[in-house]
């Protein structure tokens, strides 16, 4: 029992950044019919957001320091970052250990521009050319961000260590009553998924409660139409294209302490997130989501020993194999809706 | 000749002269000038033009003439690579089993993905291949390397070792893959002045291939059979109605370009055996759409230029550094040069993916039809300039073949 719920609580991480990147990619192929294969590297640069907060905060100014001496005799030097300076050594620790949450802060409005730029200045030429083209041409864009991100920061991964506080792990098990070290969670990996839901949270109550989202998703399900009563439906699509970017950035941002985030992070999450989209059925947001759980969790299972010695290596293969079998058998995804990428 | 009209004949004829040319027009510099750097004509390079025109050749098959976009395709490379391998290691060094082998077996393997990809169309086909080729190279890296059953040795790559049972072996056949005794690596150079050309016996056995998939190729394309994937890709729809199952048509097309892929993985092997899994990741199957769209999908010659035009770029262009481009600018004044050097230096060297992304983003925005598009548009610009009379003529352009 504490085995399998171990199990689940592994594959939420997981999990939780599939959903978030397949959210994105539904988002944007729900509203703009725009297969986005550049949507791994949004991933990436949010992440590689969270880096550069992260050297922007650990910038400092050299000083000597008189009273100390290093072994040679001369004046010991002391780096000070520039934020302990301004707002003192205490407050100034902790902003530099908060970089990454703080990072959100940072990526939001970059993300959005990034989105919004994106948008304007490429995708909207390839709404009327074939799906081949614009997963092509975003296939490109995908290739050159990620070469400008390794341009800057070199192709090694770079670490963004989470804050003190949240960077240890816990022992959920005596919480619900199992053994003591039955269950010991990173702390960090709770955050990310709470963090997730949040996020998910956010996207879907956007598009329920507000008037904006309700004219996002009539336009959704019917775009002349929509486009006929006088409204700017493409302005509010671009708007959503800039959010499904903000969604793919967070997540990427919140997901360096995990892993260390390099060049290609992108790439090995979008072929993933692709095929989480499509279990979960083209165009369903609900889909995209319970499909991202569904496989980080499947994912996790599959990692056991149990599952490695029965089957050597199914963990490498369960998600694409998921996949074909749903395909298959299910043309429309899980949760796909009727008439959206019917061939 | 051969069952080919005439434009197609002198197509054939001067590909052939290129490809067995190709020593001495890689080669334009003399060995020891500033210019060197810029000669492709080495062995090695030239094997890898030839045999990615092949697998580019057959990728445009299934995408140019269905226009299924397939992302998996790296994957019949590298079955092909690795039953080479495996003929080397069993039979002899011997090339003919190798090669056959290997297309044989990617033929299979491609009717298989085939068989279960192309019930879907579209985006779901191109996703589906993703995943299959994705499950291939899992297979291949990790899976199929344990070592109760070791098919494709993993992480160091399938290799021949010298207790493997070579049953077909003589005693008096080189140690390495050959062709009746031939060893693929087998060079002559020419001296003559300052240059020199190789000629390798593993290039020209490539290029003879190529120019015979080459000519299949045209036949495809000019057959009946080639119409009918046409139409698939104008309008799948109302094939359909018609009462006419497209899909016996698009699984030959896709086991066809499985097969060329699995010639080009096992014509690799030959002249270096060696085969790893990452030949099967989906990055080296992008490569092959890309090098298809930058030469021209749906054209004849195009995915051999766009072929030819990675590989030189990918081992030219990054070997270029900021001292070769200081040399090059030193006319300017100092200033002045130090800037155009510093403007440059993130697309050279290193930087070439960033150059093969933009070029590629560039192709897939303004030129569809790629670099043959591109050429056709030049000539028929500078056909217009000549002649001012005619307007009404000279504004319609050939489809691109």
């Amino acid at each position: 029992m504490d085995a399998i719920l171990l199990q689940i609580l592994n594959g939420l991480d997981k999990g939780s950044a599939y959903a978030l990147i397949a959210l994105g990619l539904t988002l944007i192929f729900g509203t703009l019919g725009v297969v986005n294969f550049a949507h791994g590297a949004l991933f990436m640069i949010g992440a590689f957001c969270a880096v550069t907060v992260q050297k922007l905060m650990g910038l400092s100014f050299e000083t000597l320091d008189e009273t100390q001496k290093d072994f040679l005799g001369n004046p010991l030097k002391v780096e000070t970052p520039y934020v302990e300076a301004w707002f003192g050594p205490e407050v100034g620790a902790t902003i530099i250990d908060w970089s990454v949450p703080l990072a959100i802060l940072f990526a939001i409005p970059i993300m959005l521009l990034v989105g919004y730029v994106m948008e304007r200045g490429l995708i909207k030429h390839f709404y009327k050319r074939p799906h081949a083209d614009q997963i092509l041409v975003t296939f490109g864009l995908a290739i050159v961000l990620q070469e400008i991100v390794k341009y800057f920061f070199g192709a090694n991964p770079i670490q963004t260590p989470a804050p003190d506080a949240l960077s240890g792990s816990i022992d959920l098990g005596i919480m619900v009553g199992f053994d003591t070290n039955a269950i010991i969670y990173p702390i960090w990996r709770l955050v990310y998924f709470g963090f997730a839901v949040a996020i998910i949270g956010a996207v879907f109550s956007f598009l329920q409660f507000t008037t904006f989202g309700m004219v996002v998703r009539a336009g959704m399900a019917d775009r002349e139409t929509v486009g006929l009563l006088g409204i700017n439906i493409d302005r509010r699509f671009t708007i959503m294209f800039g959010i499904a970017a903000a969604v793919a950035g967070l997540a990427g941002v919140m997901y360096g302490p995990l892993n260390p985030p390099n060049y290609h992070m992108g790439m090995d999450f979008l072929v993933l997130s692709f095929v989480v989209v499509v279990v979960g059925g083209m165009g369903s947001l609900p889909g995209a989501v319970l499909a991202g759980f569904l496989l980080g969790i499947l994912e996790s299972f599959a990692s056991t020993t149990w599952a490695t010695t029965t089957i050597p290596g199914i963990n490498q293969i369960i998600i694409y194999l998921v996949a074909i079998v749903v395909l298959l058998t299910r043309p429309r995804g899980l949760m796909g809706r009727k008439g959206v990428m019917e061939e | 000749m051969l069952g080919l009209n005439k434009k197609d004949t002198s197509l054939l004829i001067v590909v052939a002269i290129l490809t067995l040319l190709a020593p001495f027009i890689l080669n334009p510099f003399p060995t020891d000038s500033a210019m060197a750097q810029f000669n492709a004509g080495y062995p090695d390079l030239m094997q890898r033009f030839v045999i990615f025109g092949i697998f580019a050749i057959g990728f445009n098959i299934l995408f140019g003439l269905t226009g299924y976009l397939s992302f998996g395709h790296a994957a019949f490379l590298g079955v092909g690579s690795y039953s080479a391998v495996w003929m080397f290691k069993l039979l002899s060094y011997s090339v003919i089993p190798a090669i056959a082998l290997s297309v044989v077996v990617a033929g299979l393997f491609s009717l298989l993905i085939g068989f279960v990809s192309l019930r879907r169309s579209g985006i779901y086909f191109s996703i589906l291949t993703l995943a299959f080729a994705q499950m291939s190279f899992a297979l291949a890296y990790s899976v199929l390397s344990n070592p109760k059953f070791n098919l494709t040795n993993g992480e160091t790559g399938l290799q021949v070792y010298s207790d493997d049972p070579q049953i077909l072996q003589s005693a008096n056949a080189p140690d390495l893959p050959h062709l009746f005794g031939v060893p693929m690596r087998a060079t002559y150079t020419l001296d003559v002045g300052a240059w020199s050309f190789d000629f390798n016996a593993g290039y020209y056995m490539c290029a003879v291939i190529m120019m015979v998939v080459f000519y299949l190729a045209i036949r495809i394309f000019r057959s009946p059979f080639g119409m009918m994937l046409r139409a698939v890709k104008s309008n799948q729809q109302r094939m359909n109605y018609t009462g006419l199952n497209s899909k016996p048509y698009t699984l030959a097309a896709f086991v066809i370009s499985g097969m060329y892929a699995g010639l080009a993985g096992g014509l690799m092997a030959a002249m270096d055996p060696l085969a790893g899994a990452e030949r099967m990741q989906w990055t080296a199957s992008g490569e092959v759409v890309l090098m298809t769209i930058l030469g021209g999908s749906g054209t004849l010659i195009g995915p051999v230029l766009g072929a030819g035009f990675i590989k030189y770029f990918e081992n030219i262009f990054s070997k270029i550094n900021d001292n070769v481009l200081h040399s090059w600018f030193a006319f300017l004044p100092d200033g002045l040069e130090d800037a155009v050097v510093f403007v440059i230096h993130p697309f050279i060297g290193k930087g070439w993916h960033l150059t093969l992304g933009i070029l590629f983003m560039l192709v897939v925005i303004y030129l569809p039809g790629g670099l043959v598009e591109g050429g056709q548009r030049i000539l028929n610009r500078l056909k217009r300039k000549k002649p001012q009379t005619d307007e009404t003529k000279s504004g319609e352009s050939e489809p691109a073949e």
